[in-house]
């Protein structure tokens, strides 16, 4: 008899929200799981208790974006319910009301970064983001891990962390050859403050439970064993299922329900998964059930085939070639930072965004400061399609005295009116100053 | 004018009222013969009837803890449970009440079959009950209110060998396989002994010479024509609770928010009215620990009540939740919030030194003069009390919703009012009005407030109605309707239809053309695309006959 957890649910399928009628992300998706869910009668086990989601303030998303020209603009009220509902399973968490929680919500969140003109990839906030965010600020700092199984690289979540280390982000997903959003190759290591706390696990098309488990005992629980989180949060996409229709993996509810019961999430919360009558009802079944550390041995779909999933030989020789590497290159983290900064003082790293959603292409240019004792005052120049050019002067939770003098002087210098706008945003005193220029 | 005649047989007491224009003509309250609820319930009637034209009476409501004795006593048949789980969640987390045979098929959450049910594997499953003597049966498929056929099949190839088969699908349309299971389970436990009361009743009447509608009280705070109650017996629990709310409301004169508490001897029942309009659970009611899919009112009964014993220690004073025995004052071995009250001049009942002698026990502990102790008593007993109905408010006001409509515009519950019924009532009214902020109202009759709110509950019914245009079938679980539908199907469509078979329903259960008060209570439409392509629409809707009083007898008439 296995331990049962005491497990928050908060549950929020938005069934008057959609992108667009015929959209993946639109109003049904979570319909078939909500059914599932309640003729499975979890709701009733004492261990598992449901919660209604609080709602996300202007406030919350401040401490986390830079929102153009400011948050309303880019959210509708169903972000700051969805972004509410992970702020209340993590609530539930810390206060110690439950053991962990899923906040099974939409829309998601996870390909939304640090600077935010549009909707990219369904996502316009980044709800686990905001989630983390607000348990630092009124629960103090804390070492926390992000777990992305999306079956799409969490490309936005890398970016809001990419210049911290005290926030582990490690993505497994589809090989980005293959698939949107085109990133998150194992090179991608973290900014110059913080190398080696992103990890990205791209994953051959075609591979199976038994591919997503190696993984995660060869790369994802090490890893996690030595960065020694305070916190483990779970982006439980569900786009890896065998019947997803925009991907092309192998995994099934069983798969999905083993991996969370081995990663044991303190907080779990839904990203992406859009096989919504065949796949989200058993994954999220599962999940649950694993969750609260009930037997989940008979969570099965109804057309499950063992033949038809399994993955082939030599995409099991890839990956374990794969995970290896990626396992070196996290314990080479410390002379691959020294290679990478050399004697600069300042670092400086350029992207092209491209927001599919909204249909906005964006120029960044960021620059971080080196600095051995914080994550780095970051400054972020960035223009885009829609006219708007921006200045963010982003100082770290956790700031060294010289990179906060240095960013509160940069600030103090601008010249405004080269830009649209030019925002402060400072994590430690939870300041956020936006200013309008030309 | 009509005569209407409600009975309700409690678990302790048994009351009775003859209603006559309007007015309360006659009323009585007996002790409950808990050995033969027919005996105590022709006994009140023969008082009532007494000296009666009985020609002038048109309608009988019975309220009866038969079906809740039965499950609470574990006084039940043996039965049988056939389940049709398929993959999910294991068989070892459903309370299966250690009688399951667990067989093969499966159908998915959209009511199509994923794997067939094996006839030879039913046909030896009935031989082993037979060998076992087991007479009755409830047969309960996952997902069978989305497509019945299994269980109908099941019921096909038993029926000849068993007395009777309980279907899991007619139990309710909510989804929910776990208390499916145990409804269908108590359901199947306690139908011979409900058809025999029935059938009992029924022979009383008609050596009454009474041929009248005669209905039995739900849990949901509706009636049910007598002869249409014997199919699904396992309706008529906690009919009890559900009668004093519903004599409350034909009592006062509640259209607002409002707090209904019945504070009896053992326990407080706390009910919620929103717009006047008393709560349904939102799956269904526990009894015994067991949770249910039976639609029945929302009320939270506390171990609190007049006869609670009162004991002090590690300097605080605790009510309840135990009751061993009447108050001191009437020769009980323990001191009671009763005692308190009659101590403090609040009432005026039973021996008033007893009560004294048992309060000073408290006062020495505590340490302070009698009265003050009977009095800090009297307001631990309110606090607790209103400590309980906030905590269900809020309860209440947090539900979880799906919809972002609902979770900025979703009602919040504001009461306004206070009414209070049972023995202590008046005694504790204006504490517990000045704790919970609101003018308190005490209606006459309190005492036969169950039997009122018998005689005068209309009939209630409810549908679940799921069109699926692109498999073009329209489906009313717990009615076991299936239906083919055209692709063009609106959501329009849906509400006629549901309309319609809702109002036959309800006829064929009782209820009168005027009492038909029909709201639509869920009501959601949603594309079902294929490849970015819309190829139908999955329309749900859930209509009720709400529960409230018969045409005429609007809330607060009676009087």
């Amino acid at each position: 008899m296995k331990k049962t957890r005491k497990t928050g649910l908060v549950f929020f399928p938005a069934f008057d929200w959609a992108i667009s009628s015929t959209h993946p992300e639109r109003e049904e998706r979570l319909l078939y799981t909500q059914d599932q869910v309640f003729e499975e009668g979890l709701l009733d086990f004492d261990n598992i208790i449901e919660y209604k989601p609080g709602i996300a303030t202007i406030e919350d998303i401040n401490r986390v974006h830079i929102c153009i020209p400011d948050v309303t603009s880019v959210v509708t009220e169903s972000h700051l319910i969805s972004a509410g509902g992970a702020i209340t399973a993590a609530e539930k968490v810390m206060r110690k009301e439950v053991d962990n929680a899923f906040a099974l919500v939409r829309p998601p969140g996870h390909h939304a970064m640090l600077v935010v003109h549009g909707a990219r990839g369904f996502c316009n906030v980044n709800i686990e983001s905001i989630m983390i965010e607000y348990i630092r600020k009124h629960y103090g700092p804390k070492r926390i891990a992000v777990v992305d199984t999306d079956c799409h690289h969490g490309d936005g979540t890398q970016d809001i962390y990419w210049n911290d280390p005290n926030t582990l982000c490690i993505s497994m997903h589809q090989d980005g050859r293959t698939l949107y959003p085109g990133s998150g190759f194992h090179e991608e290591l973290g900014g110059p403050n913080a190398v080696g706390t992103t990890v990205n696990i791209p994953l051959p098309p075609r591979s199976s439970d038994e591919g997503f488990l190696y993984v995660l005992d060869n790369v994802i629980l090490p890893i996690l064993e030595e960065f020694k989180p305070d916190l483990v949060i779970n982006s439980a996409g569900q786009d890896n299922h065998y019947t997803d229709p925009i991907t092309n993996m192998r995994f099934t509810a069983q798969g999905y329900a083993r991996l969370n019961e081995k990663l044991s999430p303190d907080i779990a919360v839904l990203e992406g998964g859009y096989s919504i009558e065949n796949a989200l009802p058993y994954v999220n079944v599962g999940i649950i059930l694993a969750m609260a550390g009930l037997d989940y041995s008979h969570v099965r779909e109804p057309d499950y085939n063992e033949a038809a999933v399994r993955q082939s030989a030599e995409i099991s020789r890839y990956i374990e070639k794969e995970a290896a590497k990626i396992y070196d290159l996290w314990k080479n983290r410390e002379s691959i930072r020294r290679n990478l900064i050399g004697n600069s003082r300042y670092v400086k790293r350029k992207k092209h965004i491209y927001y599919d959603t909204d249909g906005i292409r964006e120029q960044q240019e960021e620059t971080v400061r080196v600095c051995n004792d914080c994550g780095g005052l970051v400054v972020i120049d960035s223009f885009a399609d829609t006219g708007n050019r921006i200045l963010a002067i982003i100082i770290p939770g956790q700031s060294c005295p010289a990179c906060r003098k240095e960013g509160e002087l940069f600030y103090a210098s601008i010249h405004k009116n080269q830009y649209s706008y030019v925002y402060f945003q400072d994590r430690d005193s939870d300041v956020f100053l936006a200013d309008k220029g030309s | 004018m009509m005569m209407i005649l409600g009975i309700d047989v409690g678990g302790t007491h048994t009351d009775a009222v003859l209603i006559e224009n309007l007015e309360i003509k006659k009323k009585t309250k007996a002790i409950t013969n808990e050995k033969n609820l027919i005996d105590s319930l022709l006994n009140v009637m023969t008082e009532l009837l007494r000296g009666e034209n009985i020609a002038k009476l048109k309608r009988v409501v019975l309220s009866t803890t038969i079906s809740t004795n039965a499950i609470v006593q574990d006084k039940t048949e043996r039965v049988s449970l056939i389940l049709v789980s398929g993959p999910g969640i294991s068989p070892s987390l459903i309370d299966t009440h250690g009688m399951a045979h667990f067989v093969s098929g499966c159908i998915n959450h959209r009511g199509i079959e994923v794997a067939k049910i094996d006839p030879i594997e039913i046909e030896w499953l009935g031989e082993e009950l037979k060998r076992d003597s087991i007479q009755d049966a409830g047969v309960v498929g996952k997902f069978s209110t989305r497509n019945p056929n299994h269980e109908l099949k099941i019921r096909d190839i038993l029926g000849s060998r068993l007395r009777h088969i309980s279907l899991g699908h007619r139990m309710s349309g909510h989804l929910n396989f776990p208390r499916r299971i145990s409804t269908t389970f108590l359901n199947a436990a306690i139908w011979k002994l409900y058809n025999d009361f029935v059938t009992q009743v029924l022979d009383s009447l008609r050596h009454w010479g009474l041929s009248v509608p005669t209905y039995i009280l739900k849990a949901d705070g509706g009636t049910i024509d007598i002869s249409h109650s014997v199919e699904i017996p396992v309706q008529t629990i906690l009919s009890g609770p559900a009668a004093s709310i519903m004599g409350i409301l034909s009592l006062c004169e509640a259209k607002e928010d409002a707090i209904a508490l019945d504070i009896g001897g053992t326990t407080t029942d706390i009910a919620i009215l929103a717009d006047g309009i008393p709560l349904l659970e939102a799956f269904g009611v526990t009894i015994n620990g067991h949770k249910t899919l039976i639609r029945g009112l929302q009320t939270k009964s506390i171990g609190i009540g007049g006869d609670s014993r009162v004991t002090f220690a590690d300097n605080r004073i605790t009510i309840g939740p135990e009751r061993e025995g009447p108050a001191a004052a009437f020769g009980g071995p323990f001191p009671t919030p009763t005692d308190a009250l009659i101590v403090s001049g609040m009432t005026a009942i039973g021996d008033r030194e007893k009560a004294a002698l048992a309060i000073t026990e408290i006062a020495r502990k505590m340490d302070v003069p009698v009265t003050k102790a009977a009095e800090a008593i009297i307001d631990c007993t309110c606090r607790e009390i209103s400590s309980h109905v906030i905590r269900m408010i809020d309860e209440i006001n947090n539900k979880p919703v799906y919809t972002i409509h609902e979770m900025l515009e979703g009602k919040k519950l504001c009461p306004r009012s206070l009414y209070i019924v049972g023995g202590p009532a008046r005694a504790f009214s204006s504490k517990l009005g000045s704790m919970l902020g609101c003018p308190v109202s005490i209606p006459e009759h309190a005492e036969v407030a169950n039997a009122i709110g018998a005689a005068l509950a209309r009939t209630t019914a409810e549908i679940t109605l799921l069109a699926d245009t692109e498999r073009r079938t329209l489906s009313i679980g717990e009615e076991g309707i299936q239906i083919k539908i055209p692709p063009g199907f609106s959501r329009r469509d849906a509400t006629l239809v549901g309309t319609k078979k809702l109002r036959e329903l309800a006829i064929q259960k009782g209820a009168r053309e005027e009492d038909l008060e029909i709201e639509i209570i869920e009501d959601q439409e949603f594309n079902m695309i294929r490849e970015f392509h819309t190829t139908g629409k999955n329309i749900r809707l859930k209509l009720q006959v709400k529960p409230g009083l018969i045409a005429g007898y609007t809330t607060g008439k009676v009087l």
